[in-house]
This record gives C-alpha cells, structure tokens and sequence, in this order.
C-alpha cells in the first residue's frame, strides 16, 4: 500500500512517501474487532504464515504459531503481517529510489526507530479501517514494537504479546550488534552504503554479521547438543578452513543470508534495537512510561535465552504489575535460547493457544453485549 | 464461577473466600489452576494475580482469565512493591517453601491482610502414624517420606508464635477438615489450618 503523505521520524527526518507491503489471512469480522497485528523482527517480513502456491520453501516465518487451528487462529482472528519501512523484503528501504536524488538511498536512508515503525503500522491500520485491534503480537524485535504500540496508541490494542523481548538493549547487546555493523561498513565492497550502483554487495561483511547474530539467537547447551565439537572430516585439518561442524553450520547460514539480506537494511535495524528504550523519555523508569498503557498483556520469556534474558521480560513484568496492569507471565524452561521463540513448545505454543482463545471468547461476549 | 461451583470444587477455598472482601485486590501465591482468582474475580469483582511455577499450570490459569505470573514464590515477591495488595493468600504453599520465615515476611511487606493454610502436622491421624513409630501419610499429607514437596512441618501452635514474631497478629485461626470447620480440639482434629493474619 502506498502513502503519499510524508512520515515524520523520531530523528527529525522525515519520508516523503512510502510503500508499506503487508499480508493478510483470516477474514476481519463485520466489527473489524478481530484483528491482530503480527510484528516482525530482525529478519523476517510480513509473509507470517502459509506458502506461496505449493512450494513448502515459501512457509512463512511463524507458520508453526499462526494458521487455521494455530494458537493464534486465523479462522477466528484476522492476522495482518506487515514488512517494516527500511526492510528488504517489498517495503521502502534503502535499496529504493530516493525521491529527492534520482538514485537508491542507500546509507542515506533516514534511520528508523521502533516507534517509527509503530507510527507507520498505524497508517496501514487506518488505511484498512482498523480503529483497534484485538492484538498486538510480536517476539524479540517484534515484541519491542508491541510494547511500544502499547504505550503510543493505548487506546488502539486490548491485548498485547510481548514474547522474548526486552525493554531496552544492554551494553552486551549494543556491543554485538556494533561489531555486525563494522562488519559491514569496514567490508570494501560496502562503498559508503551505495554499493547497488557498483553492482555489487558487501557479502563478507553481511556474512560475518549474520554469524555473529546467529551466535546470539542459539544458548550454549543447544550448540553442544547440536554440534559439540564433531569434525567436519573426522580429522584435524591444520589450516583455516573448515574443521568443526560448527563453523560449517554458521558460514552456511552466514553465505545463504548474504544472498537475499540487504547490507544497509541490516545496519539501519541493529541501530532501531539499540535505540530502543521507552523508559529513557521517564529517568529511566520504566513504570512511568508504561503507565498510560491501556492493553492487557502477555509476557514469555525462555530460560536460556542470553540475548533477552528472562530478567528482561521480569522487567517489564514488575513495571506492568506497578501500574495494576492485567498481565500473564510465563517463563519457559526451554534448550534453544533466544530462537525458542520461532520453535515449537507444548508449554509455550499452549499459553499462547490458551489466551487467543480466551480473547475469541471475550470477543464474542463483548460483541453479544453490544447488540443486546 | 460461582459460589456453589467452587465449594463443590474446592471446599475448604469456599471457606477461605468469605474472608476476602468484595473489589480488593488479591495476590495468591502457589495459585495452581487459578481457581480462587477466578471465583474471586467473577464473583467478587477482586482484581490482582496468581504466582505458580508450574509449566502445566500456566495454561489452566489463562483459560480461567487468571493473571498469572510463572514465578517461584521465594524469588517471586520482589517484584511486587510495598503494601500493593489488600490481601496475600498462601494457601497450601507456605509448607513448600525453604525460606518460610522470609516468604512471610515478604507476605507482610506487600500486603495488609494475609489468609495462610497449611497441612496441620498435629492431625490426630499424624499423631497417631508418629506414634507407630511412621511418618504421616493422609489425604492431606498424601506424600510419603522420601518424595514429598512439603519442607516443613508445622502445627497451628507452632505457626501462631512463628506469625506473631514476624509482626503479624492472628485475626482468626480456623481448623479445617473436609473442608469444614473443626471447633473442638482443632489443633487434633483439623488436618488443615487456617490463619487469617494482618500486619501488627
């Protein structure tokens, strides 16, 4: 969809127009009450669930979560996906043409916050006559866009998932996401961020931030469990190749994420996690700033998820709770660290599925109140 | 759910629920399936949270409309501030714990009333098994030895000294069996004791 009127950003820049591609699935009911926006993270875009035709390699990112008879259940709500402004997958993002300028933004693209996001996700829900929606849903980055429509449009959601998030970054997690972005920006092929004229890409350098990031999503226990310290030929080779299974692992998906990842769109979106921190406009506390929240809330977190700790999750637990917020926590004990969000859990797909289907029910009862 | 549900459910919470009054806000440590919380907010328009650590439970809560938070009780508390509720319940939790002396006084920090139950050790039936020279086994011991949750053993008059230590003063102290009150020689004949406690 596109807008032609101009986004103003949390920078001071602005965009003077912008395409916002998204996805839909489920039918909106005739109250338009039933609708919930699934927020994505890093990598991922709007095409949430479902394949494209029949090929299984087009499955979308949170098939296993949302679908008919998925936990969250499209035969009773109506799911909106929706790529994010600066992303590589359809919406406007560094690799379009600049307006102004004739040539593709490249690094000039105006760097975008989570609230930004928010705002323009906003103009989507106004454009398909979405006043409210019954949820706002997302996991790790995704999350922090929940939370933050929650506090930004408080009227605008009755329930909001946060799911392996976090308020704000720590220094760890700022430190990480810098050393992807040196990656790229110090990778000769980069060219300032207007490579696209060059005709080429900054593969190595997207190559060593996506193995970085990779590191983060997966704990210590999982990569043992998976690959330990297996050799690759069952001998040391004495050189810098491949010797471990894991090195093999993580250039694989480090080559395969070079192919299809914008170079910019990575640096612009570490930069919208960094900046990430509502509590900052409030001394730093986070239960004014979620104060004038309206939305009843869901909070998971994974026990081994080092990137975004449980504490994290507690944290904005304690600052919902000071607030008298309705809200549900559950902390899953589960191997896969930070990824466990994408990942099948009885435990954690069970408390998702149970409190979708406690709000169809709310739906349903608000709705016979209304007519009655 | 109503009244008659939950005393077919759970007769001794129906006991327990007259204490809680209409439109306050409750924290239930050790909330299990969330059947209290939900009685208390349908019935009684109560707001306020279950904690529960466990997995199984989590669901149970949700499907109920319980706010529940996956916490163990001991490291749980901190995360609520000074006399946030009107009242705590730690209903057939309290004997699971390590620290019982510390969870209460948390119990206390953060709310005004506190209704606590435990398995009375004293129950003339544990009596009786002590003095065959066996540990209690009974419908509200149902654990043997080597398998049970339960930590600690306490008596309705151990638990009044260990409640007037910690500050808070015995409103109402009630002896349950089946779910109904014991009047005469409680601390023999009631297998679980109620204490109905408020900050000195």
């Amino acid at each position: 969809m596109f807008f032609a009127e101009p986004l103003p950003l949390q920078s001071g820049a602005q965009i003077a127009d912008y395409t916002l591609v998204y996805e839909t699935y489920g039918t909106l009911n005739a109250d338009r009450s039933n609708a919930v926006l699934v927020c994505h993270a890093l990598n991922a875009s709007h095409h949430v669930a479902g394949t494209y035709g029949d090929d299984k390699g087009t499955k979308g990112w949170w098939d296993n979560m949302v679908g008919p008879g998925k936990p969250l259940d499209t035969d009773r709500f109506f799911v909106i996906g929706v790529n994010n402004l600066g992303s590589c997958f359809g919406s406007t993002g560094p690799m379009h043409t600049n307006p102004a300028t004739g040539k593709p933004y490249g690094a000039h693209f105006p760097v975008i916050t989570v609230e930004d996001w928010v705002q323009a996700q906003a103009r989507l829900a106004d454009a398909l006559g979405i006043q409210q929606f019954a949820a706002v849903m997302g996991g790790s980055l995704g999350g922090m866009q929940a939370l933050s429509w929650s506090i930004q449009f408080p009227e605008r959601l009755r329930h909001c998932l946060v799911i392996a998030s976090t308020p704000k970054l720590t220094a760890q997690n700022i430190a990480f996401d810098d050393v992807a972005r040196q990656a790229i920006l110090t990778d000769p092929q980069y060219h300032g961020g207007d490579f696209y004229e060059h005709g080429v890409v900054p593969k190595n350098g997207l190559r060593v931030a996506r193995m970085l990031g990779h590191i983060t999503y997966l704990s210590d226990d999982d990569m043992a469990a998976k690959f330990g310290r297996d050799l690759r030929s069952g001998s040391y080779q004495f050189g810098y190749g491949i010797d471990f299974e894991i090195e093999s692992y993580l250039r694989y998906q480090g080559d395969k994420f070079s192919e299809y990842f914008d170079a910019n769109t990575y640096l612009l979106i570490t930069k919208a996690l960094d900046y990430f921190d509502p509590a900052r406009d409030f001394g730093g506390n986070l239960s004014k700033a979620l104060e004038g929240t309206r939305a009843k809330f869901l909070v998971v977190s994974f026990s081994t998820d080092w990137r975004f700790s449980p504490e994290r999750s507690r944290e904005i637990v304690e600052a919902l709770v000071d607030n008298k917020r309705t809200v549900t926590y559950a902390e899953i004990d589960a191997p896969h660290g930070h990824d466990a969000f994408l990942l099948d859990d009885v435990r954690y797909m069970s408390v998702v599925r149970s409190y979708f289907e406690r709000m169809a029910l709310e739906t349903v009862a608000s709705n016979k109140g209304e007519r009655a | 759910m109503n009244f008659e549900q939950l005393s077919v459910l759970r007769p001794d919470l129906a006991f327990i629920a007259h204490w809680i009054d209409k439109g306050t806000h409750v924290l239930d440590l050790g909330c299990g399936n969330g059947v209290m919380m939900d009685y208390l907010q349908t019935d009684k328009q109560c707001s306020g949270y279950g904690i529960e650590i466990d997995d199984a439970m989590i669901p149970l809560c949700v499907d109920r409309g319980v706010s529940v938070i996956q916490r163990d009780l001991e490291a749980g508390l901190s995360i609520f501030g000074d006399n946030t509720f009107d009242t705590v319940l730690c209903l057939s939790a309290l004997q699971m714990m390590k620290d019982v002396e510390g969870v209460l006084r948390d119990i206390a920090r953060v709310g005004g009333d506190a209704i606590v139950s435990f398995p009375n050790f004293a129950y003339w039936p544990h009596r009786i098994a002590l003095l065959r020279g066996r540990m209690p086994v009974s419908k509200s011991l149902p654990y043997e030895w080597y398998d049970t949750p339960n930590l600690r053993c306490a008596t309705i008059r151990d638990f009044e000294e260990l409640a007037d230590e910690i500050g808070l003063q015995v409103i109402d102290c009630v002896a349950l069996d089946d779910g109904k009150p014991v009047e005469f020689l409680r601390n023999w004949r009631g297998s679980l004791a109620v204490f109905r406690l408020r900050k000195k």
